[in-house]
């Protein structure tokens, strides 16, 4: 059993693993994309203790290799799903199955992933972000889902249990991989029915469903929320003073909390944030002691 | 209190009455909706005895699920005068349901 998994490897997962390191707590970081700062198109200048103009992929990978060298665990993979097992968590990759008594969501902030017609409106409407929580409805029904890497897997994986007419919407992405349902290619060009959706069109035609599960790239952290119950405010997560979310051993740090979107908040959120998961930890064990 | 709604009783107390009624359409198998619980009851105490606050299992009492459309859960439905006012999705604080409430 591991103590703590941070999801994220940028300035509040990075910040907190160090300072947990230090603490004498092995905590393992798990991330795949270099979230807001890999992809940031000018320099960062507000940053203190840089001369010059900085990168800001630069920036966090060198976060990481700091990480790195200190001995710290990081695993380069998505993770597609964490369960609540009640005394601890499991985290779910596509290769691994770890178990731990804290996490800590250091994930960024969601980016709003679709922009096809019908989306928002039928968001709620049969259009569902989350399958352990809406599935059920659709047992014996027919429905879509959209993705194409291990995330949709997942999802497709537990939607299967409850219905067999499932149809693959990859949204032009490629998968050359029988799944054993219908594999539908071409991008979505809208969503479509009146009160609720009751189809996907795409280039070629139009596909009939009940509902539709969205599972497109990684989950975010609002997604992971959704699995297990997390209270989720103007898409933030909201965390009590001492970084816990409303699910005791969850925690949550830097841009996906709100406030500012700022390197040096996230850094802070991430030394907090580990003051606080060592005391919940040290906690617990004089309680079970 | 959080009162537990049936076929029996939704009429009488989300349809005839005065107060504010927020409805939580939930399931056993939802493990979300178990987190939802404990805000609830707290949410109860704090809008008595000018709100009412009260949940309904969707597979239960389906037929009532079914008249109001849920597809997803947990869905939070307020009612006023015997109507719709508004609703909402997922896991939300106690502050923001009792405002939600207009209470």
């Amino acid at each position: 059993m591991n103590q703590v998994i941070i999801i994220g490897k940028g300035p509040a997962g990075i910040s907190a693993a160090i300072y947990l390191k230090r603490a004498g707590i092995d905590p393992i970081v798990i991330g795949k994309d270099l979230g807001a700062l890999g992809d940031y198109k000018s320099t960062i200048e507000n940053y203190y203790g840089f001369d010059q103009p900085i990168d800001g992929k630069k920036l966090i990978e060198d976060g990481i290799k700091q990480a790195s060298f200190l001995g710290i665990q990081i695993i380069d993979e998505t993770v597609i799903s964490i369960k609540d097992n009640i005394d601890h968590f499991s985290v779910i990759t596509k290769t691994s199955n770890l178990q731990s008594e804290t996490v800590l969501l250091a994930t960024g902030k969601t980016r709003e992933n679709l922009s096809i017609p019908g989306y928002r409106k039928f968001k709620g409407k049969g259009i569902s972000m989350c399958a352990t929580c809406d599935g059920y409805f659709y047992r014996k029904k027919k429905i879509g889902i959209v993705g194409c890497g291990h995330y949709m897997k997942h999802e497709l994986e537990y939607l299967s249990r409850m219905t067999k007419e499932i149809t693959v919407f990859t949204h032009g992405n490629e998968l050359d991989e029988d799944l054993g349902f219908p594999i539908i290619k071409e991008p979505i060009l809208e969503f479509g029915g009146i009160d609720k959706i009751s189809y996907v069109k795409t280039k070629n035609g139009t596909h009939e469903v009940d509902g539709l599960f969205i599972a497109l790239g990684a989950p975010s952290s609002i997604e992971f929320a959704n699995q297990l119950g997390l209270i989720v405010e103007k898409g933030n997560l909201i965390i009590n003073q001492e970084y816990q979310t409303n699910v005791p051993g969850i925690f949550a740090a830097g841009d996906i909390t709100g406030g500012k979107l700022q390197i040096a908040k996230a850094v802070y959120d991430g030394m907090e944030v580990a003051d606080y998961i060592y005391k919940y930890l040290k906690f617990k064990k004089t309680k079970t002691a | 209190m959080v009162i537990h709604l049936t076929k029996e009783n939704f009429k009488n107390i989300v349809l005839e009455t005065d107060k504010p009624v927020l409805v939580e359409f939930w399931a056993t198998w939802c493990s979300p909706c178990q987190r939802l619980a404990p805000i609830l009851e707290d949410l109860a105490t704090a809008v008595h005895p000018h709100g009412v606050v009260a949940k309904l299992d969707v597979d239960d009492q389906y037929e009532i699920a079914d008249e109001f459309g849920i597809m997803n859960i947990p869905t939070i439905m307020l009612f006023k005068d015997g109507k719709i006012e508004d609703s909402m999705l997922g896991i939300h604080s106690k502050d923001t349901l009792k405002s939600f409430m207009g209470l």
